[in-house]
């Protein structure tokens, strides 16, 4: 078992990787909306079906089909939000959040409706794993785990050099002062939910890629997405990442001492451990 | 028809139980537990093997289900006292996956994503369907009737105000000498206790679970009663859960009317106008139909 180690780590780290996107996108829009916006899981559904559309009925390659999904996704955030979310915000996190739960079960049944409940893969050439040694990699797995390294850099770049990215740290760090300055947090709101969900949904097509999806693919990945944000700090984007890649590699490496349905049971232990020994995750709540 | 009614009615008693359960956590504790459908779950198969691999009797099934709901649920909540309410929200919904994932995967306890069934009910062998969802009509309404009056009493008792205490600020009433952990611990066992035993009525009942029928779906379904019905107020969640049973099994008289739609369609649009329905209600009427209002004492008294 242990000569499997490497191969492991290998999985875990481009299971880590592709986490790590919509797990930002979870955290980012914590930061700024300040609730935990379970509608993540039907976001993910929704970009994951939006790219299998531009994969399989426009035939269009993996790229450019994320791009749909990264759109389609976030328009669907953006607008979900303005509607359902936005005006019960003032109630308080907690009624903003089962509201969440109500609009993930809405736009999930959308997708349902429209889909039905079959399994559907993308239409993407096979091709063989390369070697390296002992650990085998799939050329699949590589390119999607450079696709979200390229998009966890744009966001970093994103933030820390545009004045969109500016005022969204301003404004998760301290709202009054934002405020003041003449930031219109509203309006931050909005990209933020829009770049979130968008986000959110170039990660469920992410994982569609390695697997199928059905409506309820989403959901299988909330577990990770809440774990690798909170284990690295709820409303913290670095955190995200490396709470991400805590998780992902100790999903895989669950595989030593459990068995492999279990999986996604290592996100819930990730949270429970993280919060009774660092309440506030790895990096703290700090945005960026 | 009639025997469709008292299932119905039922459904509608299991699911008051439910929303009773979670007004003791949430509307009257104020700490949020979304892994309400894992609570509900582990009350259904605990008290499903306890009477069908176990061979024990029912009633001993159902008192398992609601000590082992209560015992999961405080020890839940004593890890997590410390959090925000932001982080329980994430801890309560992983913990009802988690139990999810259990229920599919030791097979050899729960016959995994294939359920359970052949659960026994009471004299379900002796009886007529008919009689026997008059019987377990009657058996749940009771049940209800008790927990009711039980949390109505508890409401409105010195426990139940210092708990209001807490919920509104939990600080305030630290000060005023209120320990802060062992109510709230109460209160989340309780709770689960009560939502476990809504599992073990659920599980005899219909003789049958599986883990899909713990989706998080119900817990929105419950929640919507609670806030249709007002928060924090018995009374309000039970008329909210019959509300909510009144609209689920009223849409299906309106699908004869969309007979083009498939069976998936259908189910699924009306998954949309359950999900719909709560967000519009929470915006409209962000305190109920019936808000709280202060509790008097539970029996009025002649003056003295």
């Amino acid at each position: 078992m242990l000569d499997l180690l490497p191969q492991f780590l290998v999985n875990g780290i481009i299971t880590g990787a592709l986490l790590a996107v919509p797990a930002i996108g979870f955290t980012a829009i914590f930061a700024v909306l300040r609730f935990p916006n379970f509608a993540v899981a039907s976001h993910a559904t929704v970009g994951a079906f939006a790219g299998f559309v531009a994969n399989v009925t426009f035939g269009l390659p993996a790229i450019p089909s994320l791009m749909f999904a990264f759109l389609i996704a976030g328009l669907v955030g953006l607008v979900s939000d303005e509607i359902a979310l936005k005006p019960l915000r003032r109630y308080g996190a907690l009624t903003t959040a089962i509201a969440s739960i109500a609009l993930t079960i809405v736009l999930e049944n959308v997708v349902r409706f429209f889909f039905g409940n079959d399994l559907r893969g993308y239409d993407l050439p096979l091709v063989r794993d390369i070697r390296f040694g002992d650990i085998r990699v799939n050329p699949q797995q590589l390119e999607n785990m450079a696709l979200a390294v390229v998009i966890m850099i744009a966001v970093f770049a994103a933030l820390k050099f545009t004045r969109m990215g500016k005022a969204m740290r301003a404004v998760a760090d301290n709202p009054g002062l934002a405020d003041l300055k003449g930031i219109d947090a509203v309006m931050v709101g909005r990209v933020v939910a829009f770049v979130g969900m968008g986000l959110v949904g170039v990660g469920g097509m992410l994982f569609g890629l390695g697997t199928s999806i059905d409506p309820l693919t989403g959901f299988r990945f909330i577990l990770p997405i809440f774990a690798a944000a909170v284990v690295g700090g709820l409303g913290s984007i670095p955190g995200a990442v490396l709470g991400a890649m805590v998780v992902g590699i100790g999903e895989e490496m669950s595989a030593l001492v459990l068995e492999p349905a279990y999986k996604s049971a290592v996100g819930f232990f990730a949270i429970v451990l993280v919060l009774t020994f660092r309440p506030r995750g790895l990096l703290g709540e700090r945005a960026y | 028809m009639l025997s469709w009614l008292f299932s119905v009615a039922t459904f509608a008693g299991i699911y008051a139980l439910l929303a009773l359960g979670i007004n003791v956590i949430w509307g009257m504790g104020g700490m949020i537990n979304l892994g309400m459908a894992g609570f509900f779950a582990l009350g259904a198969y605990a008290s499903a093997l306890a009477t069908g691999a176990g061979a024990l009797p029912i009633p001993i099934g159902l008192a398992l289900a609601a000590v082992l709901a209560a015992l999961a649920g405080g020890l839940l909540c004593r890890l997590t006292l410390r959090l925000r309410g932001d982080y329980l929200a994430i801890v309560t919904l992983g913990f009802s996956e988690l139990i999810r994932l259990i229920a599919a995967n030791e097979i050899w306890m729960t016959n995994g994503s294939d359920g359970i069934s052949g659960i026994p009910g009471p004299w379900r062998a002796e009886l007529s369907p008919f009689q026997f969802n008059m019987l377990s009509c009657a058996l749940v309404t009771l049940a209800v009737l008790i927990v009711w009056a039980m949390t109505e009493r508890l409401r409105r008792s010195p426990w139940g105000r210092a708990l209001r205490a807490i919920r509104d600020d939990d600080t305030a009433a630290a000060v005023a000498g209120k320990p802060i952990t062992r109510f709230k611990v109460q209160a989340f066992a309780l709770g689960a206790a009560i939502l476990g035993l809504a599992g073990a009525f659920y599980a005899h009942y219909t003789s049958y679970i599986a883990p899909d029928i713990f989706r998080p779906l119900i817990t929105i379904y419950i929640f919507l009663a609670l806030t249709a019905g007002g928060t924090g107020n018995s009374t309000g969640a039970v008329v909210g859960a019959i509300a909510v049973v009144a609209v689920l099994e009223g849409s299906r008289f309106l699908e004869g009317w969309v007979s083009v739609l498939g069976g998936v369609e259908k189910a699924a649009l009306r998954e949309i106008v359950i999900g719909v329905a709560l967000i519009a209600i929470m915006q409209l009427r962000p305190r109920g139909l019936l808000p709280e209002t202060p509790p008097g004492p539970f029996l009025k008294r002649k003056d003295t």
